[in-house]
Parts: C-alpha cells; structure tokens; sequence
C-alpha cells in the first residue's frame, strides 16, 4: 500500500499518495486541469502556487508540477498574476538604464526586502537582478534571470508593484540584440547563401539518386 | 541519493567509469542499424497500428490511437453553428501559439496583414518552451548547408521531401540571425564566435543553445515580440473544426472556450496550423516528454478538411527520457547530456551503445537492452539503463555542468540526486511526431487551398526520423514561411460563404464505412483524473 497524505485544495481536505506532485496530486482528487498547467515539466511557468504546512509560519511558493506533496499541505494555485508588460519596439529602444527609467520606472521603488528573492520558484537572486537593471547592466541582469520561467510569483510578493519577469525579459532582449558580441561567421554564412555559393552543391543533391545519398551519408567523415 | 538498492550497480558503474571514458564504442554499420530497428523500435510494431478506413490517406496505417482520433465524429454538427455572423474576421487566423505559430504570426505581421492568434493554453505553453538541447545551422567554416543537408537525409531514412529539407538548411543561418536580431542570446564566446556541439547523427559541431533553456530562450522572446506587436492572442480557446469556403479552400475555424466552453467562429482568408505534436496520445503506452496540449489536433482538423498526412506512421521516441525518480517519469534527458560526453552503460557499468547514434537506433539498443538481454535496471516503474553524468565533469571540468545543463541538474537536485556525482536512469519516452500534414514549400498543403501548415504538425522536412535541433529550426524556417506565404496568399483571396459541409461529409462517410465508434476528437487534452501513475 502506498503511503497517503493529507492535503488541502483550496482549503478542502483530499487524501492522496505521498509521492505524487501537486500537479498531479490534484488530477488524482479529480481536478481536470485547463489552466496552471503546461509543459508539466518546470519550464513553462504555468503552474505557480502558494503553499502552507500546517503550523508553519512561512509561507512558500513553487511550481506545482516540480514539487511533492507534503502531509497537512495547504495549497492555492496562482495560475495569473497581472503583471506589467511594456509595450516597445526591438529595433528602437535605447541600450542604457534610460529604457527601464521610460518603461519600468517603479524598479527604482525597490525597498531592498528581499521578498521577491525568498519567493522564487526557481531559486533566482531576483533582488539582485532587479538591481542590475537599475544600472543599466543588463549583461549581468540577463545572466541573474536566465532561468526565470515568468511564473510571476515574486511579483506577488513585492511591495513596490514591480513585474520583475518583465523588466529582465527586456534586459535580456537588449542584451541578446546589441550588447553580445556580433558573430562574424554567422553574418559571413547568411552571406555566401544569399550570393547563392552552396546552389550548385545543392543542387547535386537534390537530383542524385538515393544509392549515391546513402553512400555518401554511410561514409562521411565526422568531426571529432 | 540512491536508495541501497541501486547502490551495488551503481558501484559497478563507478569502477568502469575511468575505462569507459576513454573508450570509444563501435558506431553500427548501416545493415547492424536496420535490424535493431526492426526488431526492437516501437514503429515497427504492427500490433500497434490500425489502417484508415476513410479519408485522404485511406489505406495508409497509423497508431491505433491516432486513427480512433482521425476516424472519430466531430465535437459539433455543422447546423449547430451560426456562421453567418463571425466573432472574428481577420487576413491569417494562426491556430497554435508554440514558435512554429508565433514566428508565422510575427512574419504575416510584418508583411501587414491582420493577423490573430488562438491557443489552446496561454501563449507558450507549447513543446518550444521545453526544448533543452539546441537548434542546428550550417554557420562555421568547416561546415556547410549541403553536408547538413546530408546528415538530415540520412538521419532521416532518405525519406524527407527534398525541396522542404534544401530549404531547411538553406534558411538556417538566416533564421538564427533572424532570432539574435530579436535578442535571443546564444552561447557564445568571447569574441562572437557561437558555441556549438554535436548531436545524435550530425557530421559537424553545429548546435547552437541557449545554456539548456534554448527553446525556453527562444519561446519567450518570440512571445515578447508578438506582444510587441500587440497581435491578438485569444488563450485558452481550441480550434476544433476548419471552415472551409463553397469553394472548397480554408476559411477559418469553429473555436472553443476552453473554461467556459462557449463557441466563437473565426473567420480568415488563409489558415495557419500550428498546434505541434503528440506526446499526450501515449502511444503504445509510451511515458512522454511533451506539454500538456500535445494531442495532434492539427492532423485531426486538416484531416477532417481533406488535407493529406505523410509519415503519420513514424514517431520519435527519445532514447533518454527519466526512468527514475517516479515524479518526473517520462520527461526528457537532454541529448547535450549525451553531446558533452555521458555515455550509456547498462546495469554492469558496460558501455552498451555509442552514445551519438541517430535516436531511434539509440531508443533501440535501450529496449534491446532491457526487455531481451536482461541488463536493465529496475526502477520500481519499469526499467532503465543508466546515463553517466559524472563523466561529463571528468572530461570537460568542474563547472561543465552547472554552466551548460543547469536545467537538468535543478530537474534531478530536486529529488536528492547531484548529477555532478551520480549516474541517472534513463528508458525511450515518447518525444516528436515525425509525420503531419503533408506540405509544398511554401507552407501550403498539397491539397487544401488557403491551408498552411507549420511546425511540428508538417510531415516530410525531416523524413522518417529527425536529429535534434532540426525541429527547433524547422519552426522558425517554416513558420516565417508560412507566415510571409499567407500573408500573400490573403491579398488575393476572395472568400466564398463558409460552410462546414465538409464535417457533415466526414460523418456520413464514418457511418458508410462501418466505422463504430463513441470517440470524439480533436483530443484538446489527455484525461488524467483519478490516476496516481502519470
Ligand atoms: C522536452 C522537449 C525537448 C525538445 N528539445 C528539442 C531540441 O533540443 N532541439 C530541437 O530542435 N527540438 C527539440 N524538441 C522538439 C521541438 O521543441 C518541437 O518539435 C517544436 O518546438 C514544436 O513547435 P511547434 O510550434 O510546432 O509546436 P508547439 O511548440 O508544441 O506549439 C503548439 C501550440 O499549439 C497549441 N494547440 C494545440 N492544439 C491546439 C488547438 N486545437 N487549438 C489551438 N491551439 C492548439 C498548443 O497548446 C501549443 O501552444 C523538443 C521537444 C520536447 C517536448
Ligand atoms: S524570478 Fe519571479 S517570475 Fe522568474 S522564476 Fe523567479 S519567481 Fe518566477
Ligand atoms: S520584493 Fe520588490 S521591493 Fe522587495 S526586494 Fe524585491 S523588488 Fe525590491
Ligand atoms: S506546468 Fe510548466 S512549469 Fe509547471
């Protein structure tokens, strides 16, 4: 026999196995889930939830499907949370801490709590990054935030009202766009394609006969 | 940590680490691989698949599964719908909001048309957003379109439709430049030169990524760019029937409200599909690596128009999906794991298989493994093999892993297990669909006009089989096809009344052939209340 526990959806009690997600702990009390569910798999940043052990005076957050149930669980989904998404063009915006002055000036409210941080589904020094952008240093904003999946958690958390989500995406576009080094090979290849340097081989392969394609795929020489 | 019951396999993998490290497994000859295949990979089960009865690939088998979806009635009948007054009436309805359809809507954007998008979730829940490993381009100076070409081919079976894969590779390194001019950051070094390894079959180092969040990378900042643009995504809302015009050419699409259930009509002059794979059909029972909303219901709608499928028989399962622990059974192993250096090895710490064989040959030589030479693992769901990670540290530093497969290591840190230090278990997870709506290469079907298909719904680019990073590539090279193609297409299209004749057509022919049957489809999602094993 599997081990059970007690969990609260939403209040209400159900009991269910012990090694089940909370994803899947609410498929098993009958939930057929439409939203805060995704990719299943802590990539998508759909299934934010806020949680309680019972007697516990803290209270987390965690993505549904990346986290086991616990006995006396007290669970709320949070599958939306409304954030702040500034509309800009790409090709226009300035490079420098002006944009987020333009765009998301309440950054510069941060009162330093660290709620956002204590928050964090995926264990990201959001604080940190959010003070990044406050520079401008968007480089290092865009690394702090990598693995932010915007499940939008720490902007529940935060006094000041700040999507952090948002405003490290937008860092993280700036950075990707202007700020990394350009990629000489890559402009070179786009290049030789367009002047049509690979047409004629091409070509070749798309009349040769089958037998000639398996010889040459079975005895190509493969980089080490 | 390992329980004690792993414990002495473990330590047999541990002895021959060093030994296996250095050793550089036999690759199989072409005859070794077509026999593996056809005694041990799940598409050659004929058990499993069932022969259409009616439609345009009548006579053509497909999974059992999938043909009860391709063969089952509609979720409406054509006098339940009012079409005389659309909710929406747009240039090109995008149907799917995965990168395959967000780069089709950016595309048709700029090339100014109206253009809307409907999902069945929120933008971005979507097979894009889970992709780890990379995405393959031509781009370095030893390397060059032809030879991707090649490599695809092969990988392939020689099956693709060449015109579809030249423009494939042809296209690739104009789509990655594409991404970066969107702000997609790639690995790169310090001088701009791009990161890039090999996958299963590539002949040459040419997968670009994102650390291992690379579809993630790319998902979220196509979102963003839609959003930018401020094009109208309707979430939470499934297309469950085409419309078609008197004339026979795609016209829109009967949609549904997902939460309240409500039925809207949208109206287009061109048709994009772009609603991604199948994972969550579980074919054969197969645990799978794919999103929630992964139940091919493109192929069902274009199916049900009269477009044609090409290679609906063909799927992919990834060799290394997570055998263990039960929480996260199913998901998927990066092949980069594999790329930087983890080899396979079975329950004696035998390196069984070289670790960058094409998929299939790889998923293969697992089942081989554990189903008929008894060197599998027993997980407690199953069994598996293991794939050694700690390699990966021996070989390329301390750091290797944090810095290139975060993802991975937070995935298996959860549950108490340092892949830094400890093997993981790993058995074949149902991955891609090979097949889908057969297209021309401009995005079009072959046979429904106004109809475009992109993504990973589209048969043929790849063939029988497909190498990693080419579907991430796919998806941008094909979907901003089909975006600039229905653009165009929507400029001259004249849109007859619409009718769903075509349902009322597909149902009479159920009953003609004798089909008996409850089900309903497009799926929209799996059911999986009141079941604890997932
Ligand atoms: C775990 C994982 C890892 C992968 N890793 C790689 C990799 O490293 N490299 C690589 O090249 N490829 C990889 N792939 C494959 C690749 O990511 C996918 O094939 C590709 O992203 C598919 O894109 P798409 O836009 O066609 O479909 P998706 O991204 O799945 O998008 C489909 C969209 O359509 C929506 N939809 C579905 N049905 C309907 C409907 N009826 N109405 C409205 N909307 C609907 C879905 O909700 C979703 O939003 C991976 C796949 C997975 C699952
Ligand atoms: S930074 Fe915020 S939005 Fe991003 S993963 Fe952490 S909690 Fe979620
Ligand atoms: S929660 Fe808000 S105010 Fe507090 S540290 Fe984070 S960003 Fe600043
Ligand atoms: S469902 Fe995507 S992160 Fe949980």
């Amino acid at each position: 026999m599997e081990k059970m526990v007690n969990i609260f959806l939403f209040g209400k009690k159900y009991e269910v196995p012990e090694n089940l997600t909370i994803m899947t702990a609410m498929e098993y009390a009958g939930y057929q889930l439409v939203r805060g569910c995704g990719c299943r798999n802590g990539f998508c940043g759909a299934c934010a939830t806020i949680y309680r052990i019972k007697g516990d005076k803290e209270l987390k957050a965690c993505l549904a499907c990346q986290t086991k149930v616990e006995d006396n669980m007290y669970i709320a989904t949070l599958p939306f949370f409304p954030l702040v998404k500034q509309v800009y063009d790409i090709e226009k915006v300035k490079t420098n801490e002006a944009v987020m002055m333009q765009l998301y000036p309440e950054i510069y409210a941060c009162v330093g709590c660290n709620a956002c941080t204590k928050a964090c589904t995926q264990e990201l020094n959001v604080m940190q990054y959010i003070a990044y952008a406050q520079r401008g240093d968007f480089e290092k904003c865009a690394e702090e935030s990598f693995d932010c999946v915007m499940c939008g958690v720490c902007s529940s958390r935060c006094p000041a009202g700040i999507s952090h989500p948002q405003v490290a995406m937008l860092a993280r576009r700036i950075n990707g766009k202007y700020l990394a080094p350009g990629c000489g090979h890559l402009e070179d290849r786009v290049k030789e394609i367009k002047d049509g340097d690979f047409k004629d081989l091409i070509e070749a392969l798309m009349q040769k006969p089958v037998e000639e394609l398996k010889e040459l795929y079975n005895t190509r020489e493969i980089e080490k | 940590m390992y329980s004690e019951k792993f414990q002495k396999s473990i330590a047999a993998v541990e002895a021959a680490r060093a030994q296996n490290i250095a050793y550089e497994p036999q690759r199989m000859t072409a005859q070794e691989k077509i026999d593996l295949l056809a005694a041990y990979h799940p598409d050659y089960r004929k058990d499993e698949f069932t022969e259409l009865t009616i439609g345009p690939n009548k006579g053509e088998k497909v999974p059992t599964e999938l043909a009860e979806m391709l063969q089952a009635h509609s979720r409406i009948t054509a006098d339940s719908v009012d079409l005389s007054n659309p909710d929406y009436d747009v240039d090109v309805l995008v149907i799917g909001a995965g990168g395959a359809g967000t780069s089709a809507a950016i595309e048709a954007h700029e090339a100014g048309a109206k253009v809307m998008i409907v999902t069945k979730l929120r933008m971005g829940d979507a097979n894009t957003m889970m992709a780890e490993g990379g995405i393959q381009a031509a781009d370095k100076p030893n390397d060059s379109p032809a030879i991707h070409f090649v490599d695809a081919f092969g990988g392939g079976h020689f099956a693709a439709k060449r015109e579809l894969l030249s423009k494939l590779v042809c296209d690739a390194p104009e789509a990655i430049q594409w991404l970066s001019n969107l702000g997609v950051e790639f690995d790169k070094e310090a001088d701009g030169t791009m990161v890039t390894t090999h996958g299963g079959g590539t002949s040459r180092k040419r997968m670009h990524a994102c650390k291992d969040y690379s579809g993630a990378e790319i998902m979220r900042t196509l979102r963003d760019e839609v959003l930018n643009r401020e094009i109208p995504v309707v979430d939470f809302t499934s297309a469950i029937e085409l419309i078609l015009d008197e004339n026979g050419n795609a016209a829109g699409a009967v949609l549904l409200n997902m939460e309240t259930k409500d039925m809207l009509v949208a109206k287009a002059k061109t048709v994009i599909i772009a609603t991604g794979g199948a994972g969550r059909m579980h074919y054969q029972g197969f645990p799978t690596s794919n999103h929630y909303g992964a139940t091919a219901d493109g192929l069902v709608l274009g199916y049900r128009a009269g477009a044609k499928l090409l290679y609906a028989d063909t799927l992919q399962y990834h060799p290394t999906g997570a055998a263990y622990p039960e929480q996260i059974f199913g998901a998927l192993v990066t092949e980069k794991v594999r790329s930087l250096g983890a080899k396979l090895v079975n329950t004696d710490g035998t390196v069984f298989v070289h670790p960058l064989e094409t998929r299939d040959v790889c998923a293969a030589a697992i089942i081989r493994e554990c189903n008929d030479r008894g060197n599998g693992i027993e997980t407690g769901n199953g069994l598996g093999v293991w794939l050694d990670t700690p390699m990966i540290e021996a070989i390329g530093g301390e750091g290797t892993i944090e810095k290139r497969i975060p993802a991975m290591m937070r995935m298996f840190g959860k549950y108490g297990i340092d892949i830094r230090k400890e093997p993981i278990l790993v058995y074949p997870t149902l991955h891609y669909q090979n097949g889908g709506l057969d297209i021309t290469d401009d995005g079009q079907t072959t046979n429904v006009k106004n109809l475009f298909v992109a993504g990973e719904a589209v048969g043929g680019i790849h063939g029988r089989n497909r190498l990693m990073g080419n579907s991430l590539l796919d998806i941008i090279v094909f979907g901003r096809t089909a975006g600039k193609s229905a653009a165009k297409a929507a400029q001259d299209a004249v849109v007859g009344s619409l009718t769903l004749d075509h349902v009322t057509k597909f149902e009479a022919e159920i009953a003609a052939a004798g089909i008996e049957t409850e089900a309903i489809s497009p799926k929209l999602l799996p059911n999986y209340t009141n079941k604890a094993n997932i």
